[in-house]
């Protein structure tokens, strides 16, 4: 075959093509090879007293459930503190702003949030819930810290999905005599419902899974029994994969991998039920 | 509707209790709480005497947490423990601290501890003086072959400042004892957040040195026999050469309070100093009884 | 009937509009609180100190160059690592993979993104690191280059989300144009799509590097918190400590109001800073960006 440019392009292109693949198989191969190796080193250690059962003989023998436990509580009191306001904040943005400075110094604003490191989120908590305001080492301060860093990405994916309902429904709710909260109410909170709800779950299983924000304002190494009130301590999946990998001699290796499994499975379920909600709303979806 | 649901939640989770329910101990309630923290050398032993105590005494619920003892006597300062426990004693500045918040720490002494130097199974080398040990820490000796090994780089590990026992090496081994001795550890010491991570650094890397209390050293692992002086003899730590002195660097363990306790906590404190019991507990882990 | 309909609508209007002003309420009250607690260390160290030579908190030795050396080789290496892998697989899914394969790649990607720190900490203590001790014949694993891979791990699903977003928002009529003229697939995607894209690309970088910047759990257990001075190429290949890990390994044990509390809170508001520099650079970009495809089409 005549060597000419085209054909010179031609195979720069295959080549081109060739690498990108390889490029984002290694991308992805690494991930699922994580999940399948903590997932095959940690199932033998999966039982019903490992789920359901307190931690014995130091954390060496037992179950994690006062980490499984803590992590939920965690979970509920940052939903409950960052859902209202990062809601209302998204409906804010998408229904009443108009575009002008302040507006964009909220934007700028949020992804700030959005970018701040989490430790500092720590360090924030621990001045303003540990000590300003004496809620002490608690789930209270924990949840409230993990909210405020939750928030942006709860506004953000609301927001979009508040916008993406189209203009027509308001337009037509507002025709009919319909207020602007009315319309907002009844119209477009339920059909950008899944969105929201999507970005919610997301935002959540990223509270669920950190640990520095938690570390000075709500985690605890060992407590006896479950906390009863939002101002005890608690123990928490992440900081207990911490602890077990790191803080205690002679822990069974698959006890490690045993809470790694949990915590991941924790957030990857979360993130499950994020993308089924979302693909069957795109479904459902009347526009 | 959504929101009314989330407020509904939030008004009962809230209504649930005050502030004042897990602070320390409270006395109006059938079970006892106390809030034990600090140094993570004496984590596990605490936690293993919590566990039993609270199996004899089911009324009382303790619970334990690490940090090192830089974060116990932090947060007893703070008021938000109710005993700190610390592998080293409280510094002059600590003390400074907790006078001006109106604080007197009591100081009770509750094991003994050996720190055991360790070295990788492979490492060759089995007793070091004192000298050597501070040398090699500070950075002056930088191969095993220095002190009679192979030639090999030496990976210094320690554990973090704020640890006791961080602050008792620095003080005992590479200062010598010396008060007015301003050694530090080289700068590429490997601080590690714990003691686990030494020991599994130590265990996979034959050029770790490392040190840790003897309560955290497994069985596999080689420790190095100490000298005060070339002169001495080596002496490998154990409960015996902690009693009679022989073995140089050995330390006792302390638990602070605010003011002398009273009720549960005093209880618990006499369980830990005095019950046959606790003490046994103390030499199964690996540290030494203070009888 | 209508007085009350508009009164609850008022106190709900305004419920709605505070909520909307909160997200610079919590930005002001974090910077406010880390300036507090963190500009008294400016008072209490002397700036020759804070910019010394060891960073050694217990006996008063507060230099934070070494932390700030740690972060930035540790991020380096990250990005060194995340930017190509990230930017080509965003490519490959975006442009060369077909339908079915994006479907299954981009939920997949995400998944990584939503892996716990701590987790690939516990990985990268475990496996990682005495994998590159005995691979590159190194003294120890725990180094710089351990934590840029794990952090490089956490940076490439962000950089890839929004970097695929980016290049599926060009429209189709660029690439078309481009094919009609003769190019290739391939010089199409590096010269046409691309460049077009740019402004989320970048975008996509820069939250990238805001994320590896801020890490905390995953470099606090590979990278060995050594704090040496990390100037050289090496340093790469040695143990080193970064602020985020500082933070989290000595806040528990100050107490509140003393020097050292006043230095990690210091820490923090460097930390702050630099994720505001980042971000508001990254915004400023896709503002200058949207400002010149305002006059390109006008």
């Amino acid at each position: 075959m005549k060597k000419n440019a085209f054909s010179n392009r031609v195979l720069t292109q295959r080549l081109g093509f060739s690498l990108l693949t390889l490029v984002a198989l290694f991308t992805v191969i690494p991930i699922l090879a994580v999940i399948a190796y903590i997932v095959a080193q940690g199932a033998p250690a999966i039982s019903w007293e490992f789920l359901a059962g307190f931690p014995r003989e130091g954390m060496r023998a037992g179950g994690i459930l006062p980490a499984i436990v803590g992590t939920f509580y965690l979970t509920l009191g940052t939903a409950i503190f960052s859902v209202p306001l990062g809601v209302a904040a998204a409906i804010y943005l998408a229904e009443y702003a108009r575009e002008n400075w302040l507006t964009r110094l909220i934007r700028i604003a949020i992804i700030n949030l959005a970018g701040i490191p989490s430790v500092v989120y720590g360090l924030f908590g621990l001045g303003l819930f540990v000590f300003f305001l004496r809620f002490g080492t608690s789930l209270l301060s924990a949840s409230l810290t993990l909210s405020i860093m939750t928030l942006p990405v709860i506004i953000s994916a609301a927001e979009e999905a508040l916008r993406a309902v189209p203009q027509a429904f308001r337009t037509v709710s507002v025709s009919l005599g319909g207020t602007r909260w009315q319309t907002i109410r009844r119209i477009v909170l339920p059909q950008a419902l899944p969105g929201i709800i999507t970005g919610v779950i997301l935002g959540l299983e990223r509270a669920a899974g950190e640990t520095a924000p938690i570390l000075f304002t709500g985690a605890a190494f060992f407590l006896p029994r479950l906390p009863n009130s939002p101002f005890d301590a608690t123990m928490a999946l992440p900081y207990h994969l911490f602890v077990v990998s790191t803080q205690v001699p002679e822990m069974p290796i698959q006890i490690q991998y045993g809470t790694a499994l949990v915590l991941i499975a924790f957030v990857l379920g979360m993130n499950l039920i994020a993308t089924v909600i979302r693909s069957r709303a795109r479904a459902k979806r009347q526009w | 509707m959504k929101c009314f649901i989330f407020f509904t939640l939030l008004l009962v989770f809230l209504s649930s209790c005050g502030p004042a329910a897990s602070q320390s101990i409270s006395s109006t309630q059938a079970s006892t709480y106390i809030e034990n923290k600090g140094s993570d050398t004496i984590v596990n032993l605490a936690l293993a005497w919590a566990e039993r105590y609270q199996s004899e005494h089911p009324e009382v619920s303790i619970s334990v947490t690490g940090g090192g003892s830089g974060t116990g006597i932090a947060a007893l300062l703070n008021g938000t423990v109710d005993i700190a426990n610390a592998s080293r004693q409280i510094k002059p500045e600590e003390m400074q601290e907790a006078q001006s918040k109106g604080i007197n720490p009591v100081e009770y002494i509750i094991a003994r501890d050996a720190i055991a130097v360790i070295v990788n199974p492979e490492n060759p080398v089995k007793e070091l003086t004192l000298q050597q040990l501070s040398d090699i820490y500070s950075g002056k000796i930088n191969n095993w072959r220095g002190v009679g090994g192979e030639d090999r780089p030496i990976v210094r590990l320690s554990r973090e400042t704020n640890s006791g026992t961080h602050v008792y090496f620095l003080e005992t081994v590479l200062r010598l004892g010396e008060k007015n001795s301003k050694t530090l550890f080289s700068t590429d010491t490997l601080l590690l957040p714990s003691s686990e991570g030494i020991i599994n650094e130590v265990r996979q890397n034959p050029n770790a040195i490392g040190y840790d209390g003897l309560g955290y050293v497994p069985k596999d692992l080689k420790m190095i026999a100490i000298a005060r002086q070339p002169s001495d003899s080596y002496v490998l730590p154990s409960i015996a050469t902690v009693n009679d002195n022989s073995y140089p660097i050995a330390r006792d363990l302390y638990m602070y309070t605010a003011g002398k306790p009273n009720g549960a906590v005093a209880a618990y404190l006499d369980w830990i100093m005095h019950s046959d019991e606790a003490q046994a507990i103390v030499a199964e882990l690996g540290f030494v009884p203070i009888k | 009937m209508d007085k009350s309909l508009s009164w609850r609508e008022y106190v709900i209007t305004r419920a709605i509009k505070a909520s909307g002003y909160s997200a610079i309420v919590f930005v002001a009250l974090i910077f406010y609180f880390l300036l507090h607690d963190g500009l008294p260390a400016l008072s209490e160290v002397p700036l020759a100190d804070l910019l010394g030579q060891r960073w050694y908190p217990i006996e008063n030795y507060f230099s934070i160059l070494p932390l700030i050396t740690g972060t930035l080789i540790v991020t380096l290496g990250a990005m060194l690592v995340a930017i190509p892998l990230g930017i080509g697989t965003a490519v490959f899914i975006a442009e060369i993979a077909p339908r079915w394969t994006r479907d299954i790649l981009k939920p997949l990607v995400e998944l990584l993104g939503g892996l716990p720190s701590v987790v690939l900490g516990f990985l990268g203590i475990l496996i990682l690191a005495p994998f590159l001790r005995v691979f590159l014949n190194l003294p120890t694993g725990l180094t710089a280059l351990a934590g840029s891979l794990l952090l490089g791990g956490i940076a490439i699903p962000t950089i890839v989300s929004i970097a695929e977003d980016a290049l599926d928002a060009v429209p189709q009529s660029y690439r078309e144009g481009a094919w009609a003229i003769g190019a290739t697939r391939w010089q199409t995607i590096w010269r046409v799509t691309l460049p077009a894209a740019r402004s989320g690309v970048l975008t996509a970088v820069m939250l990238g590097l805001g994320r590896a910047i801020g890490e905390t759990m995953a470099v606090m257990m590979a990278t060995g918190n050594a704090p040496v001075l990390a100037v050289k190429l090496t340093s790469l290949f040695s143990p080193v400590r970064t602020m985020t890990a500082t933070i989290a390994a000595e806040m528990g044990e100050v107490a509140s109001g003393s020097v050292h509390y006043h230095v990690l809170f210091f820490i923090g508001l460097v930390l702050f800073l630099i994720s505001l520099a980042v971000n508001v650079a990254a915004s400023a970009v896709v503002f200058r960006q949207k400002k010149r495809a305002e006059r390109v089409l006008s």
